[in-house]
């Protein structure tokens, strides 16, 4: 069996981890590119969502590398990710291709259940290692979500534009190359250390060093907000225009929440988001609809001075969201913007509206002070 | 006085208004219906939703604020889910909420959540609390509970005998669909399935006079409220998965059924630009489609704000044409 999966940011690293160590072989896609995307475009429906379509460039890819075998998650609505599996397991026979789909569906109070599925992956004999792997996994997914904080606070102060990019790419080849739990802290460790080290300030972590220095926060749907590829990189634009980014969702947290909470029937939402969200929102539409104008309003509430939407275009619950996001900008005086993309974004309109976006904010901030 | 309801002409009206007519009446409100689909209904609605909503949606914004001026209330119901374990669109489940932030003149909304997806108590309390808006007496509100529920009965025996949703409704149960005079009853009529949400296909304006245009042209048309829910059902477990939209889940299985040799003639799907459940449901059809020997012709029409009668008119004939040469064979 060689397995697939699509990619979502850099956690293919963390899902990698825990197939190998339960001795399966992973065929990973290549990175995303053009070709991805036409290759997913062009064999998908119009109206569908852009995960659906990348995941689908993703696996054409990953399928003519020798893959038979793609791993997806499941769901159980109201959103159409639920059904991704069934219409890219369509799509790809519909292509000729040959293929076994494993679908993990959301464990729903039935721990055992998912348990099971995954046993019939990797077969029972190596069932026993899958602690190990757990944990491996586990610690590299929080020391990429760790980073990845780092960049966001530290990028609009590197000395040379560009080095912490480097600097993180570069660790995350170490964290994927590591071993054992202790091998990923050290590496996560290290690149910490090198981080700061190209820095202008060397100033505390997780502080704005420079009270100019704008920030916003990223709201938006899950695997937009995640995938660098998908959102033409706006984390690392918007650094390395000076503006401290904050990122509402990282898959740490979000498994927390979702796999683990949900398994075991404890606060199966985040609550403190929906309370948020109320006034504006009060019922739960599906993805990532109440998150996004519950992080909107935290992120006015705490003082940031801007927030940006990323939503794939027809995405249902950021639409609502979307919709609603303008009333929120009013009321609690935080600029808002939202980018809705697919495959047809051009990376330079995208520019060209973050600098404007930037601009804008960096203007007001000047005025107050 | 909080005597008349609004109720827009757009969405699940086309499903269950008789059962909230009911209902209301039935506790001593009168409802107003706003009028029919027109340009300048769609172009209210399009200024005050973002871009990116799909077109009913927009409409019904546009029935919302026609109907602010003339009631003190206006129904818009949170659907969230009419069964258990199914939803119907994610945009319907925040729908109170966008209206409430778009129409700013408006001056009040009744917005029950009607959620069954899990247990049924919870869609009890809220309907108790609805119906307390308007008496204090419990029995009267399990009375227009009970009237709603067999209007809502009636309303679905009509449609399967074969009237469709406006003519069950509006036109006191005179089929309107269907009838073409002065034809020679000898040549067989091409029947056509359409696959389609009710609210764009029996709203004139938003389906383009999709049916009525078909008829023109000789043909039949049957469409999913026609069937037997259980064939409806049977067919939708075609699918790999189960398809957890309710309106969904039955236009596949129509879709399915009708792109069965010998049902139909031929399969028409009309879907709103940028719909989300559409982009996967035409999706399945065309793979089904494209799976069969015999194939039935099958297109997908695709409507929005921009969509001209003319484009629409040769679109069709044109597919009548293929249905013809494909009946001929
Ligand atoms: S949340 Fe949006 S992008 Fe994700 S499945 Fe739903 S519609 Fe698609
Ligand atoms: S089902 Fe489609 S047309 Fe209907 S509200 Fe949802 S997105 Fe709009």
């Amino acid at each position: 069996m060689k397995l697939t999966f699509a990619h979502l940011g850099d956690y293919h690293i963390a899902v990698k981890a825990l197939f190998e160590t339960l001795g399966v072989d992973v065929v990973l896609p290549p990175p995303p590119t053009k070709r991805t995307m036409s290759l997913g475009s062009l064999n998908s429906p119009e109206f569908a969502c852009l995960p659906l379509k990348i995941g689908i460039g993703n696996y054409l890819e990953a399928l003519e590398m020798g893959a038979d075998t793609i791993v997806m998650v499941g769901g159980i609505g109201p959103c159409r990710l639920g059904l991704y599996c069934e219409v890219q397991r369509q799509i790809l026979e519909g292509l000729g291709c040959d293929f076994k789909m494993i679908v993990l569906e959301p464990p729903q109070g039935r721990p055992d259940r998912l348990l099971r599925q995954v046993r019939d992956i990797i077969g029972a004999q190596r069932i026993s290692r899958l602690f190990d792997a757990l944990r491996l996994t586990w610690s590299k997914l929080t020391a990429i979500d760790r980073l990845n904080k780092i960049t966001l606070c530290l990028r609009p102060f590197e000395k040379r534009k560009g080095d912490i990019t480097r600097v993180y790419e570069a660790s995350l080849r170490r964290i994927d190359e590591a071993a054992s739990p202790k091998e990923v802290q050290a590496a996560a460790g290290n690149a910490r250390d090198a981080m700061k080290s190209v820095c202008k300030t060397e100033g505390r972590i997780g502080k704005a060093e420079d009270p100019l220095a704008p920030r916003i926060g990223i709201v938006g749907e899950v695997f937009m907000v995640l995938e660098p590829f998908a959102n033409c990189e706006i984390e690392k634009r918007l650094g390395e225009m000076g503006v401290i980014v904050d990122r509402s969702i990282y898959l740490s947290d979000w498994a927390v929440e979702h796999v683990i909470k949900d398994a075991f029937r404890i606060f199966r939402k985040s609550k403190l988001l929906n309370e948020m969200a109320k006034p504006y929102l009060c019922h739960f539409v599906g993805g990532h609809g109440v998150e996004t104008i519950g992080s909107t309003v935290a992120y006015a509430n705490e003082g940031l001075d801007g927030v940006i939407q990323v939503a794939p275009f027809t995405c249902m619950p950021e639409i609502i969201a979307q919709d609603i996001l303008a009333k929120i900008s009013r009321d609690l005086g935080i600029p808002a913007m939202t980018l809705v993309l697919d495959e047809h974004s051009s990376d330079t309109g995208v520019l060209t509206r973050l600098e404007a976006f930037v601009d804008m904010i960096a203007m007001s901030k000047c005025r107050r002070r | 006085m909080k005597e008349t309801i609004g109720i827009p002409r757009a969405l699940l009206y086309y499903y269950f208004y008789p059962a909230w007519r009911a209902f209301f009446e039935s506790l001593g409100r009168t409802c107003r219906v706003s009028g029919k689909t027109t340009k300048s209904v769609i172009d209210s609605g399009i200024k005050v939703t973002v871009d990116e909503a799909c077109l009913p949606v927009k409409a019904y914004h546009g029935h919302v604020m026609a109907l602010s001026g003339e009631c003190d209330n206006v129904f818009v119901p949170r659907l969230v889910s009419v069964e258990r374990k199914a939803y119907i669109c994610p945009k319907l489940m925040g729908l109170p909420d966008m209206v409430r932030h778009n129409c700013r003149d408006i001056r009040g909304i009744i917005d029950p959540c009607i959620d069954m997806s899990s247990n049924s108590w919870a869609y009890i309390k809220e309907l108790y609390a609805t119906g307390r808006l308007f008496t204090r007496n419990p029995l009267k509100i399990f009375a227009a509970q009970h009237k709603a529920k067999q209007a809502h009965y009636e309303f679905v025996r009509l449609l399967q005998a074969g009237l469709t949703p406006i003519d069950a409704m509006e036109n006191d149960f005179r089929p309107s669909h269907n009838l073409v005079s002065g034809q020679d009853k000898s040549v067989r009529r091409p029947i056509i399935g359409v696959v389609g949400h009710p609210y764009i296909i029996y709203d004139s304006f938003l389906g383009m006079n999709i049916l009525d245009k078909l008829n023109v042209m000789g043909a039949k048309t049957v469409t999913m409220e026609m069937l037997q829910p259980t064939t409806v059902q049977r067919e939708a477990e075609k699918c790999g998965k189960k398809v957890f939209w309710t309106i969904g889940r039955r236009l596949l299985g129509a879709g399915y059924y009708f792109l069965r040799p010998g049902t139909v003639d031929g399969c028409l799907q009309v879907s709103a630009f940028a719909c989300g459940p559409d982009s996967f449901i035409s999706e399945f059809l065309q793979q089904e489609s494209a799976r069969s020997k015999r194939r039935v012709p099958f297109m997908t029409i695709v409507v929005d704000e921009h969509t001209g009668e003319a484009g629409i008119q040769t679109r069709l004939e044109a597919f009548m044409d293929i249905v013809e040469r494909s009946m001929a064979r």
